[in-house]
């Protein structure tokens, strides 16, 4: 269990980074390392550069700029978790954040390279999708804002260039009044969940007014569930865990996997789904 | 291949080392400085054991690579006791038997060490939170639990007895 030998290189600026990853090499970023460093160790990546985002200024920063918090890709999550600003803006976060593995890798690991590392079971690509957050890229050509719905196409696979990188995210802010849960299934606290919902509602007159719902550990991306999300609009907040349920389980196509039969998935998926939903309208004021 | 030099406090004393960028921090700490007490389990972040305290925040030191720890403080088990006198977390475990092989042990004395800094009145489930990510394969959690609400109570006594002097 120790990794390959490879280059590593920690570079001072976002463009010098950027000149690293479009060279003549197999690169990786390096972020916080909680995935990396462990596939480096299993000997499931073979890079020949890392390429360290540690040194870089201004890449740890928690703001908010029209209407959405902007999350630096370096700020650890475990800091994103007991921000004030991020519990106030984007509560989602938070609750997301305490269900990514454990506290001490939390120490460690990235806002950032979560959402790069696109693992399907990840906590926070599904809160990205679920939310319309938006990933500030850099590359060689400049900046550009992908949205979620556009940046994850597969097991561990988004749809940046080769030398472009991750610099925030932004969250759009959540509405007030709104409510947010992140519900998940794994064997253990702290396992990679077998499947998993996030939520955000808002209520009027005790009648849904709006949803956001994803699902993760269900496909090779994380998913928006938009036939539930409809239905859900005017439903009465009552009904809505159920209408919620049901239309996971039916607009979904699940897979069986070595872990799990889809059969299971589906009722694991719709149960998270109505949990999600269930905890969110109590938040909701 | 490239090498790096790299300077770590740890435990207080710095250490400057030339060192492989694969090289993690665990080896570094273990094959290099002889800081044996961080234990290596599973080397792939899961077990917990080699749990040590990176820049004030308990971190798994076999998925941090030495370079990404160029001019943190470090700090291990060795340096939790001052002198001859078990630091609380420590003389809790010894007082119930937090243990049953002692493998997992470091690892956990390091996370509890962290939390009391952080929360010198944790919650049962802040507690819990944190020995989430600690593996036992003795299976004895119990008494590791009930040691962990000792070391608590023990370190709150040092506090009003430093208060009280």
């Amino acid at each position: 269990m120790k990794p390959p030998p490879f280059d590593y290189a920690a570079p001072e600026s976002l463009d010098e980074a950027i000149g690293l990853l479009a060279g003549d090499h197999e690169a990786k970023l390096l972020a916080g390392g909680q995935s990396l460093v462990p596939l480096l160790s299993m000997r499931l990546a073979y890079p020949d550069l890392l390429v360290d985002l540690r040194r870089i200024d201004g890449l740890d920063e928690i703001s908010e700029s029209d209407g959405h918090l902007v999350i630096g890709a370096m700020v650890r999550q475990l800091r994103a978790e007991t921000s004030d600003a991020v519990a106030a803006r984007c509560p989602l976060i938070v609750q997301a954040l305490g269900q990514v593995a454990h506290p001490q890798i939390r120490a460690r690991g990235t806002v950032g390279g979560s959402i790069a590392h696109a693992d399907p079971a990840g906590e926070l690509p599904a809160v990205a999708v679920a939310l319309d957050a938006r990933a500030r890229v850099r590359g060689p050509g400049g900046e550009r804002l992908v949205p979620a719905a556009d940046l994850y196409r597969g097991i561990f696979t988004t749809s940046l260039a080769e030398a472009e990188i991750v610099s925030a995210v932004e969250f759009p802010v959540a509405d007030d009044g709104a409510g947010s849960a992140c519900v998940e299934v794994a064997r253990r606290q702290g396992d990679y969940a077998l499947c998993g919902a996030v939520a955000q509602v808002s209520t009027v007159d005790g009648v849904v007014a709006g949803a956001r719902l994803a699902l993760f550990g269900v496909a090779d991306r994380p998913l928006r569930a938009s036939a539930a999300e409809a239905e859900l609009r005017e439903t009465p907040a009552g009904e809505a865990p159920g209408v919620a349920a049901a239309n996971v389980a039916q607009e979904i196509a699940f897979g069986n996997d070595p872990e799990v039969s889809a059969g299971y998935r589906r009722q694991i998926a719709a149960v998270s789904a109505r949990r999600a939903i269930a905890q969110a309208l109590e938040a909701a004021a | 291949m490239s090498t790096h030099t790299i300077t770590v406090t740890v435990n207080g004393v710095a250490h400057t080392q030339e060192v492989e960028a694969r090289l993690t921090l665990a080896d570094l700490l273990r094959e290099r400085l002889d800081l044996t007490a961080t234990h290596l389990g599973c080397e792939h972040g899961v077990c917990g054991a080699c749990t040590v305290v990176v820049d004030g925040h308990a971190a798994r030191s076999c998925t941090t690579l030495a370079v990404q720890a160029d001019g943190a403080e470090i700090r291990t088990l060795e340096g939790v006791a001052e002198g001859e006198e078990l630091h609380p977390v420590q003389q809790a475990f010894w007082e119930k038997h937090g243990m049953q092989c002692g493998f997992c042990t470091p690892g956990i004395v390091m996370s509890l060490v962290e939390l009391l800094e952080r929360d010198p009145g944790p919650s049962e489930r802040a507690i819990a939170a944190v020995l989430g990510g600690h593996l036992c394969r003795c299976t004895g959690y119990v008494k590791i639990r009930e040691a962990a609400e000792e070391a608590v109570r023990l370190a709150a006594q040092g506090r009003s007895r430093g208060e009280a002097s």
